[in-house]
């Protein structure tokens, strides 16, 4: 579904990202850790095109997002993202967050749209806050929404950028909660920028470590944490896994 | 300090009309004006915030241009020297047929000039919305343009309301400059009374009533707006 | 298109000369003046002093919804009156230029000193300094500096502003390019060349202003 060749990113003269290849199969779920600053963000805002690549190919259910002239809004339209930040738009209810790109971007009639939202947010357990607005919820509540605005797209593969980083402890599982269900139940196509390694461990079929722009592992999740083949991978898991 | 006051004289109905038609050509021109103001402003704003660079560099000249130079100047320009700048015919037109010169010439003079300054408004308001808003909105598909219509603007809109409110004042006080031309707005009928009745004092202090008052209702009017356009629970910072 | 004589900008050179050189001496005296009446404004917005923070916020919002030409007719009018003799149409002027922009610049000093941690003062205190030293060694110093890049954008404001003493027919460079204009019958030339100066004057400035910020953020 997701495949990336000898990706390389500079900014300016300095190199962010260094012959990254990895792939994620249809269904699959890829966990991408690593420590800060080892370029995952970046990589991962590669794949939909939002940060350009000077170097290497990448291409999403066959469609190349890496070639010249690519329809980007065309391909965005089918992969769901999830920030950081959560992201959502403040001057919109979370009705029309989630309406707004089905309409505008799909072409679905109102009556469609709402549809869609509804059972979207009746998942995620947001339907009652359909007509609040962001500001007035809270960061794991936010989230959940977000993930529903990504979902309501119908997207093929989802990409999640440190989705719980800016959360709360205790808003963390309820969002996690709606990831573990989309990768069980819906069988998504994931890939995850994360330092959850309990997540990694319930649903992640790989686990892809970085460090200072590199691939540095790409293995199935159980042998990476039982046995890290590198010094910087048993670093970095005994640094996160202490506390 | 020898003055001999009288202020009933502001309520002679010949005096008090002059005060009211000023009254009316201010805020005549200072509406206008805004229009153009807002208009012109906002596209050559959001001009500047574009990724073509023969967009941006125009409009960051028409900025740096229409700043630079002091409004009494552009408005000399505009008056005296356009015309005499233009085609024959054109220029004729403007000495000659052109209704109310004085007025268009302001409010053209006043208008463009303000739009300089609403442009920065408008561009500093699309550069502190929170760059992710605009990957969300484009990890969904969206165009640049529809990026602008569904996020940008109706977000940065809201967020320079308050700068805004003093930009809409700033316009009824410059309205004055229009004295210069000719145009009796309200501070050269002010000047009038004063010339024709020696009771200066009373004079300006008629005018300066009013221009409070008009803050005044300015100010009232853009906070209603604020409160009407408030995004709740958001101040334009990044959570 | 009429024909045009650019020529006549050569020779009233001399006289714009001296138009810009009473523009520039508004400017500057304008600006000293109305920054240290606008610190002390400033201070006493922020004083505890109730009827003088209220004097202060009545007179700085009261020159702010006014414009700058019928506060330069308030003052052509009131200074002689009050001095019970005429006096030269420059000091009118001056005084006008300083009581209105005293008004602005009262503004950005005071966001200048509110800027100023307040761990700052209680420093000061701590060592036992009175008010006054605080303000003068530890609070203004910073909260000036904090604020130059603002201040100078006033200062090229407010040299913009000066071109208004035409009103009164005070012989800055936009009246003496206004009387050649007239006299010669070379509206577009002298005009536009007015234009060019201020412009040119502004631009640098406002340059300035900008290489200002960067050095000040590094």
């Amino acid at each position: 579904m997701i495949e990336m060749e000898n990706v390389s990113k500079w900014y300016g003269d300095f190199r962010v990202l260094t012959d990254c290849t990895t792939k994620v199969a249809k269904g699959e779920v890829v966990v991408v850790c690593g420590p800060s600053g080892s370029g995952k963000s970046t990589l991962i805002k590669c794949v939909n095109g939002l940060e350009p690549v000077q170097q290497g190919r990448i291409t999403v259910d066959g469609a190349d997002v890496t070639a010249k002239g690519a329809k980007l809004t065309n391909l965005r339209s089918k992969i769901g993202m999830v920030f950081q930040h959560f992201e959502l738009y403040p001057h919109m209810s979370v009705r029309d967050n989630l309406c707004l790109a089905q309409e505008k971007v799909l072409g679905r009639s109102r009556a469609e749209a709402e549809a869609r939202t509804e059972t979207l947010l009746t998942r995620v357990g947001m339907i009652d806050h359909i007509s609040k607005y962001p500001g007035q919820l809270s960061g794991g509540q936010q989230q959940r929404v977000a993930i529903a605005r990504a979902l309501a797209m119908d997207p093929i593969a989802m990409l999640f950028d440190e989705p719980t980083s800016a959360l709360d402890p205790e808003m963390i599982k309820e969002v996690l909660d709606v990831m573990v269900q989309l990768a069980r139940e819906d069988g998504m196509t994931m890939m995850v920028v994360t330092h959850e390694m309990g997540f990694a461990r319930k649903v992640a079929d790989r686990v892809v470590f970085m460090d200072e722009g590199a691939i540095v592992e790409d293995r199935p999740t159980q042998d990476f944490y039982d046995d890290p083949s590198s010094e910087r991978a048993k670093d970095f898991l005994s640094k996160i896994l202490n506390h | 300090m020898n003055y001999n006051w009288n202020w009933s004289v502001l309520f002679e109905p010949e005096y008090f009309g002059w005060l009211i038609s000023g009254l009316g050509w201010t805020i005549s021109v200072a509406l206008c004006a805004w229009v153009i103001a807002l208009v012109v402003g906002s596209l050559v704003g959001v001009g500047r915030t574009l990724p073509n660079r023969l967009v941006s560099t125009l409009c960051t000249a028409y900025v740096e241009l229409f700043r630079n130079i002091p409004l009494l100047v552009q408005m000399f320009i505009w008056y005296f020297a356009v015309p005499e700048m233009v085609p024959e015919e054109a220029g004729r037109w403007m000495k000659r047929d052109m209704p109310q010169p004085e007025f268009t010439t302001a409010v053209v003079a006043l208008g463009l000039y303000t739009a300089s300054r609403v442009a920065e408004q408008v561009r500093a308001g699309i550069e502190t919305v929170p760059h992710g808003l605009k990957s969300a909105a484009t990890a969904q598909g969206m165009s640049i343009a529809q990026v602008y219509r569904y996020v940008l603007l109706p977000i940065s809109f809201r967020l320079i309301v308050p700068p805004m409110t003093s930009e809409f004042l700033t316009v009824f006080k410059n309205s004055s400059l229009a004295l210069t031309i000719g145009l009796l707005e309200l501070t050269a009928q002010s000047q009038q009374i004063a010339e024709y009745t020696f009771q200066s004092f009373e004079a300006y202090t008629a005018a300066t009533v009013i221009y409070v008052l008009i803050a005044l209702c300015a100010t009232v009017i853009m906070s209603l707006l604020e409160r009407q356009t408030r995004i709740p629970g958001y101040s334009g910072k990044e959570n | 298109m009429g024909d045009f004589d650019f020529g006549v900008i050569i020779q009233s050179l001399p006289f714009l000369w001296e138009g810009l050189q009473l523009s520039l001496l508004l400017t500057f005296l304008a600006i000293i003046g109305g920054l240290v009446l606008g610190t002390l404004l400033a201070l006493a917005r922020l004083s505890g002093i109730v009827p003088l923070a209220l004097f202060a916020a009545g007179y700085v919002n009261l020159i702010r919804a006014v414009p700058l030409i019928l506060v330069i007719f308030w003052f052509y009018f009131l200074v002689p009156l009050a001095l019970g003799r005429p006096i030269g149409g420059f000091y009118s002027a001056l005084i006008a230029f300083v009581m209105f922009e005293a008004a602005y610049y009262s503004e950005i000093m005071r966001a200048g000193i509110q800027s100023v941690a307040r761990g700052q003062v209680h420093a000061g205190k701590a060592t036992g300094l009175g008010y006054w030293q605080i303000q003068r060694f530890i609070v203004l110093p910073q909260a000036f500096r904090n604020m130059i890049p603002i201040l100078v954008t006033q200062g090229i404001i407010l040299f913009q502003d000066t071109s208004l003493v035409f009103v009164v027919s005070l012989r800055d460079l936009m009246t003496a390019s206004s009387i050649v204009a007239r006299t010669e019958g070379r509206l577009v030339e002298m005009y536009l060349f007015a234009a060019l100066v201020y412009f040119v004057i502004c631009f640098s400035g406002s340059l300035f202003v900008r290489r200002l910020q960067t050095r000040m953020a590094t």
